[in-house]
């Protein structure tokens, strides 16, 4: 068990025809994710050729899934186009099986975009969107595993701590700080740092919470809005397993957008220092350097008696 | 991105949101012409720069720092009086609560007509994180910090959230009028004012519009009387005329060359410069520092498929700051190779003649590749394992503690 993408997930691609599209396609089959094809509008029928084997290519979702009874599609369309992506793959899951997971990489959607697809995709309880700006979901396998994003696959392993971000590079550095304590992931799960996404934190800490496979886990924060602090007074009342977590951003000055759209401290809020509160207030860990974290980890698993 | 008042307006008033008559001038000249052109008696005189507080500002001669007037927002009643004011703004510095110490210069004045004022109303449209969506908020205590408002009397802040899916709704316009006490012409002036500025907002893909204050006349109408809006920068793709409403004077000349070369920068007031791939690292690599005695110089993250170029660039960037006493560059290679980064890194100091110490600290895709190209160079590299090694590491040898 892991949470959302079991390792033999069927997955599709979204702009597959594209640069990144195709890139990152041949890196997700290379490192063992089962894609069954991809869709650009205007190119079905073609094939594409991801380490030496044709992939098909569809003209649209609905055509696609009806095809491959795909559970998931992760989208690597530019800006100007990746709200409609969503929304088309949302009616295409919903329709046809009920169900399906949206894993969207592209970063740079305006954000009114993203109001209504993430309102449309809400009208759809069965699917589930991840991201936008984000490097997506991974669960590692015993041989390969189902890696649906851009993050580098080779520094997984299959293990029992569940991870859970809104950052990319920093999700990569939570995953070294767990091998360098010889402990492997259920699932990663980057969920972006734009300022209006899919599924949050709490979403997370749930089907962790839920997932036999899971028994600690990582969740990294940064500063603006309250997504850190809800979650963690969530957890305090709904999760047993140990949380370990980290804010990025207690250097940053106020009213500057740190990168990512959402990473902004406005009036006074949103601070690392406030998070890191919320953190300590629900019982979880804090390192204050994420080089740490591994330890700290480590000292929740003894003292919960897993190590 | 954020706009003038003075755009904002114009915005608005193409939009069918009410606003006073008013002129954009950028010389007392100019001041003088608008003040006859618009013919009230009663005009205010406001300083246009990208921050609050003004009307509470002071303004400062910018070379001797002496205290020219007290308020960037003035009101005239009489054509000599738009002289003085206008005189004492242009070309000095306005110091708000908003603009920190430095202050901004103001180049830019917009003549308003006067109003008869009934009563003063806050009223914010923006994109609410929690509910994903707009949300609008509207308050009876207009003229004041919300912020103040929401902490002392927050039950005056009435909240309305769009949804996305039906846009604003007639009961939700005429619940928030209600909730400001509004009835009878007022309210419906108030209801069609929401829709034309909830219009705009989309349209123009707002991040925020916030007039504060908006007012109710004498005569029942409902007039935005300020104007503060912001851009959705991501959306800077659908609006070509975003170009000619950005005051570039207003923005930091390094970090709009940064956004030119896809980077992200943001300048700080310590001595160590940064350099990182992916934002959350970014902010992560900067808190270390700190932690380890240190004071990060910048914000810098290159993204997740800089070339070597863009480490060039990213390093004469940081170097134009004349506070940075030592580099930390940190690399999570996921995409990125660390081979690539080690060449780049090795490049860039040698096309820059880098004084400064520099720590390279690389993880991830190829790292061993990296870490033996660093090794090989004759240049003054110090390699780090992780994070906090390399924080320690450049705080010793700029002469900190570590």
């Amino acid at each position: 068990m892991a949470i959302w993408i079991e390792e033999d997930a069927k997955v599709l691609v979204q702009g597959i025809t594209g640069k990144q599209g195709m890139f990152h396609a041949d890196k997700m089959v290379e490192y063992g994710t089962n894609i069954v094809g991809g869709c650009t509008p205007g190119k079905g029928g073609q094939t594409v050729e991801l380490q030496g084997k044709p992939f098909p290519v569809w003209h649209s979702m609905t055509d696609a899934i009806t095809a491959t009874d795909a559970d998931a599609t992760v989208i690597y369309v530019p800006p100007p186009f990746a709200g409609e992506a969503i929304m088309e793959a949302a009616e295409a899951f919903d329709s046809i099986k009920g169900e399906g997971v949206i894993v969207c990489i592209t970063e740079g959607i305006p954000t009114l975009d993203m109001v209504k697809a993430v309102a449309y995709v809400n009208n759809r309880p069965g699917v589930r969107l991840i991201g936008p700006n984000c490097p997506g979901i991974i669960t590692p396998g015993d041989t390969g595993g189902a890696k649906i994003g851009i993050m580098p696959g080779h520094i997984h392993a299959k293990g029992r701590i569940g991870i859970v971000s809104k950052s990319g590079t920093l999700t990569y550095e939570a995953v070294a700080q767990t091998m360098s304590i010889d402990e492997g992931q259920s699932t990663c799960i980057g969920i972006g740092g734009d300022p209006v996404n899919g599924t949050g934190f709490i979403e997370c800490l749930a089907a962790f919470e839920n997932d036999p496979q899971t028994e600690a886990i990582i969740m990294i924060g940064e500063i603006g809005g309250n997504a850190e602090q809800e979650a963690a007074a969530w957890a305090a009342d709904h999760v047993t397993k140990p949380i370990v977590g980290f804010v990025a951003g207690a250097t940053a000055p106020p009213g500057k957008r740190m990168g990512h759209a959402g990473a902004i401290i406005s009036g006074g809020k949103g601070t690392a220092e406030e998070k890191f509160e919320a953190f300590r207030a629900a019982g979880i860990a804090c390192a204050m350097d994420p080089s740490e974290l591994g330890k700290v980890l480590l000292e929740s698993l003894k003292a919960a008696g897993l190590r | 991105m954020n706009i003038h008042e003075y755009q904002g307006k114009m915005l608005l008033k193409a939009a069918g949101v009410p606003v006073l008559e008013g002129v954009h001038c950028t010389t007392v000249d100019q001041a003088l012409n608008a003040y006859d052109a618009l013919g009230s008696k009663v005009v205010a005189v406001k300083s246009q720069i990208h921050a609050g507080g003004r009307g509470k500002g002071t303004v400062y001669d910018p070379t001797t720092r002496d205290v020219v007037m007290e308020g960037g927002v003035k009101i005239a009643f009489s054509k000599d009086e738009v002289n003085t004011y206008a005189a004492n703004i242009l070309g000095n510095l306005l110091v708000t609560i908003q603009t920190g110490d430095e202050g901004k210069i103001v180049n830019n004045l917009y003549i308003e007509a006067g109003c008869d004022i009934a009563h003063e109303y806050y009223l914010a449209l923006l994109v609410d994180r929690d509910n994903k969506s707009v949300l609008i908020m509207a308050s009876t205590e207009g003229g004041m910090d919300i912020e103040e408002v929401a902490e002392h009397t927050p039950e005056l802040i009435h909240k309305v959230v769009v949804d996305a899916n039906v846009g604003l709704l007639g009961f939700q316009k005429r619940d928030l009028g209600m909730a400001l006490g509004l009835s009878g012409v007022a309210l419906k002036s108030f209801g069609k004012m929401l829709s034309s500025m909830y219009s705009m907002f989309c349209k123009e893909d707002c991040a925020m519009v916030e007039i504060n204050p908006l007012v109710r006349t004498g005569a029942d109408e409902i007039v935005a009387l300020d104007a503060k809006v912001s851009f959705d920068e991501n959306a800077e793709f659908r609006h070509k005329n975003w170009d000619e409403l950005r005051d570039l004077s207003e923005e930091e000349d390094t970090e709009i060359r940064a956004k030119e070369t896809g980077l992200s920068y943001v300048k700080l007031d310590g001595n160590i410069g940064c350099l990182v791939n992916g934002a959350g690292l970014a902010m992560a690599t900067m808190d270390v520092i700190k932690l380890y005695g240190g004071e990060p110089a910048n914000f810098l993250d290159v993204g997740g498929g800089a070339n070597e170029e863009q480490v060039k660039t990213a390093f004469s960037i940081i170097l134009e700051d004349p506070n940075v006493k030592g580099i930390l560059v940190n690399i999570f290679g996921g995409i990125m190779r660390c081979d690539i980064i080690a060449r780049g890194v090795i490049a860039a100091t040698e096309a820059l003649s880098l004084q400064v110490p520099l720590v390279v600290r690389l993880a991830g895709t190829n790292v061993d590749e990296g870490k033996a190209i660093l090794a090989a160079s004759t240049l003054n590299i110090h390699p780090a394992d992780d994070l906090a090694e390399g924080a320690q590491k450049i705080v010793a040898l700029i002469g900190g503690e570590a």
